[in-house]
């Protein structure tokens, strides 16, 4: 029972700590302490739910003690529970980094209540097992990330939020949409329970239909070819700490809920399927890194290539064999940090520069040599080259790619290495290496709250390059329940339920044995 | 019964996807509040339309008449209700933030966001010599506009 309790704090802490923080609106201070509470007590109850995960594999929660497919189900497996925790992470370094970064005017524009809210609405989406309960973190986060985004008001925020809440609204009235298609064809929509059932139904148009909406949406949420446009467009007008939160999180928000889909609802089988998984991977990849090289601003550089690196993701996710599954869910952790630095770092080179356009900054090297290094562990490791945690990463799913027979997609990854590292260089050799175009009137420093989020999410990164071993266990055992959804199933039904749904998965492929029971006489019989 | 709830949900989707593709803003955030109640539509009768009864188990009895609704789905579109009402209360308020400071509601005018840091432009993010910076629409804009005659603009241009 303890056990379970684990599986709500990460929820809890943080809606609990913007209910309070908003309860004192007018006084910053209380709700800047509030928010450090809060930020602590979330990494540390992450962390122990992970380590939870660890000792006892998949854990699962009913919500009111309702029987599994009739109330809400939290499942943590150990993909979730590894992207909470690392969310824990990201949200305490970003907290630190906040308290230089966040105005006054921000704060009393609710900056608090907004990001805890929108942490919440993350952790939601990472730990639910029902996917109309998804829809509705999926909504949590969207209204609280355009609050964030647009906590300055001024012209470009406005505008970007426009472009960027439209966008994702769109998506998620898809999501709806497929949710309704599914919930017509099967009758329920726990996770756990959809994938006991529809192994054993036949893909009619109307599930076909559904599973490809959720594809579009979870597309557009996750910045997928040829659905990213609201990323770009709206990311560099952020603030630096709602930027850094916003390219380590959401985006892969998106990229887990299509991993959850098309391993455990849907799968992806049949040379269709596979071929549209792949074009968009390859796709994604390749528009990403050419967008980037164009741009002058580090964070939109920055932004193109959150693009490219779902590609490698999404890659993992297309090649559909377990090591490549593995591969991707590494991917997904070492991106969170990678690029959340990244991002701070654009805060701080801004700090230390003037300006976050290259055209307008330089001479960094000379004038803060640290920041270089600094720089350069997250550059690197986004470009991929050892003994960065990047390296691991791409190397994990490109190895899984040839060994598929993938050789077009690894072509593609390894050549989309090669030109993220020069999108990096181009920072290093504008921001760093060049002599600053202005004349410095003053010797700029780069404030502590900056330096030390960054130090600690760098060691972060340096940790997984060189201790790779325990991760590289961990996302293979984060793949096995991907890959085997009896495991998924069993803490929400128990152990017989999961071992008939296992028969059915693999029976599936031998007899296609339909089953015509209309939606509503299922759940009839299931209610007596 | 069902051809009609079908040509419903249709005609609620089409007419807010056919507002979507419009440059105003406003007509997009209708489109959307149009699609997302064809979306709660579409839920609602995919719990199947028919049984009358409402969900309640009568006194004495242990389980529920077997022509009894189904009440989940109910359930489910008073969820996406409260939750896109929000959102459109929300997007509505952002509309008007950015009227507000933008001075414009189409899409097209609307390059705040692009023009900052853009490749395109001087670094200092503003054109050489005024708008239209290349590519973008010069008509439309409301160019030199006397800011003292105020925003009289109503009647905004979307150019069809």
């Amino acid at each position: 029972m303890a056990d379970q309790l684990d599986l709500l704090w990460p929820v809890l802490i943080p809606i609990t700590t913007a209910a309070l923080a908003a309860c004192f609106w007018y006084n910053i201070k209380v709700q800047r302490i509030i928010s450090f509470i809060g930020l602590v007590l979330l990494f540390a109850a992450s962390v122990k739910l992970t380590m939870t995960v660890v000792e006892q594999g998949v854990i699962a929660k009913q919500f009111g003690g309702w029987a599994p497919p009739f109330g809400i189900s939290f499942v943590a497996d150990p993909l979730a529970a590894a992207l909470v925790a690392i969310t824990g992470l990201l949200a305490l370094t970003v907290g630190i980094f906040g308290f230089y970064d966040v105005r006054a005017r921000h704060e009393r524009a609710g900056f608090y209540p907004l990001f805890h809210g929108m942490i919440t609405g993350v952790n939601g989406a990472f730990l639910t097992g029902d996917a109309f309960n998804l829809y509705v973190w999926f909504e949590v986060m969207l209204i609280t990330s355009l609050g964030l985004l647009v906590i300055s008001r001024s012209r470009e925020q406005l505008d970007g939020t426009i472009k960027y809440g439209i966008l994702n609204l769109f998506g998620t009235i898809l999501f709806l949409i497929g949710l309704a298609l599914l919930y017509g064809a099967t009758g329920t929509l726990n996770m756990a329970d959809l994938a006991r059932v529809l192994p054993g139904m036949t893909m009619t148009p109307g599930l076909m239909t559904a599973a490809m909406l959720f594809l579009a949406a979870f597309a557009i949420k996750a910045g997928l070819f040829p659905l990213f446009f609201w990323l770009p467009a709206s990311y560099h007008t952020a603030t630096f700490a709602v930027g850094a939160i916003f390219a380590g999180l959401l985006t892969k928000v998106g990229v887990y809920a299509t991993f959850r889909t098309f391993t455990l609802l849907f799968l992806i089988e049949g040379e269709t399927l596979r071929y549209v998984f792949t074009f968009i991977a390859a796709m994604t990849m390749i528009t990403g890194v050419f967008g980037a090289a164009v741009q002058w601003n580090i964070r939109r550089i920055l932004s193109f290539h959150i693009i490219s690196q779902i590609g490698y993701m999404l890659m993992g996710l297309a090649i559909a064999t377990p090591i490549a599954w593995a591969g991707a869910s590494f991917y997904i952790i070492h991106h969170i940090i990678v690029k959340a630095n990244l991002f701070l770092l654009a805060g701080a080179i801004r700090a230390a520069g003037g300006s976050d356009d290259l055209r307008k900054t330089g001479g960094l090297l000379k004038s803060h040599p640290w920041l270089a290094v600094l720089f350069l562990i997250p550059a690197l490791s986004l470009a991929g080259l050892p003994p960065l945690s990047g390296f691991w990463a791409k190397f994990l799913v490109i190895d899984a790619s040839l060994r598929a027979e993938y050789y077009g997609l690894a072509a593609v990854a390894l050549v989309v290495g090669v030109l993220t590292l020069f999108s990096m260089m181009k920072i290093w050799m504008e921001a760093f290496w060049k002599a600053s175009p202005v004349k410095p009137s003053r010797r700029r420093h780069v404030p502590l709250a900056f330096i030390i989020p960054i130090a600690m999410l760098g060691a972060v990164t340096m940790t997984i390059g060189l201790f790779a071993d325990p991760f590289v266990t961990y996302a293979r055992n984060a793949a096995e329940v991907l890959v085997d959804p009896p495991l998924y199933i069993a803490p929400v039904f128990g152990a017989e339920a999961a071992a008939e749904a296992g028969a059915l998965i693999a029976g599936e492929a031998v007899e296609a044995e339909m089953i015509d029971n209309g939606p509503v006489d299922g759940v009839e019989e299931e209610v007596r | 019964m069902t051809f009609l709830y079908a040509a419903a949900i249709a005609a609620y989707s089409g007419c807010g996807l056919y507002l979507m593709l419009s440059r105003h803003v406003v007509r997009i955030i209708l489109g959307l509040a149009l699609l997302t109640n064809g979306a709660i539509f579409l839920i609602f009768f995919s719990g199947r339309i028919g049984a009358m009864q409402p969900a309640v188990i009568p006194l004495g009895d242990k389980q529920l008449a077997l022509d009894a609704a189904n009440s989940l789905p109910q359930a489910l579109a008073l969820t996406a209700i409260v939750i896109g009402f929000a959102l459109t209360a929300f997007a509505v308020a952002l509309l008007v933030a950015a009227y507000k400071r933008l001075d414009t509601l189409d899409a097209r005018e609307m390059t705040a966001a692009e023009d900052m840091g853009s490749p395109f432009l001087p670094p200092d993010g503003r054109p050489a010599e005024g708008r239209p910076a290349e590519g973008r629409p010069a008509e439309g804009r409301p160019a030199e506009e006397p800011a003292a005659a105020g925003r009289k603009s109503d009647e905004v241009k979307t150019n069809g």
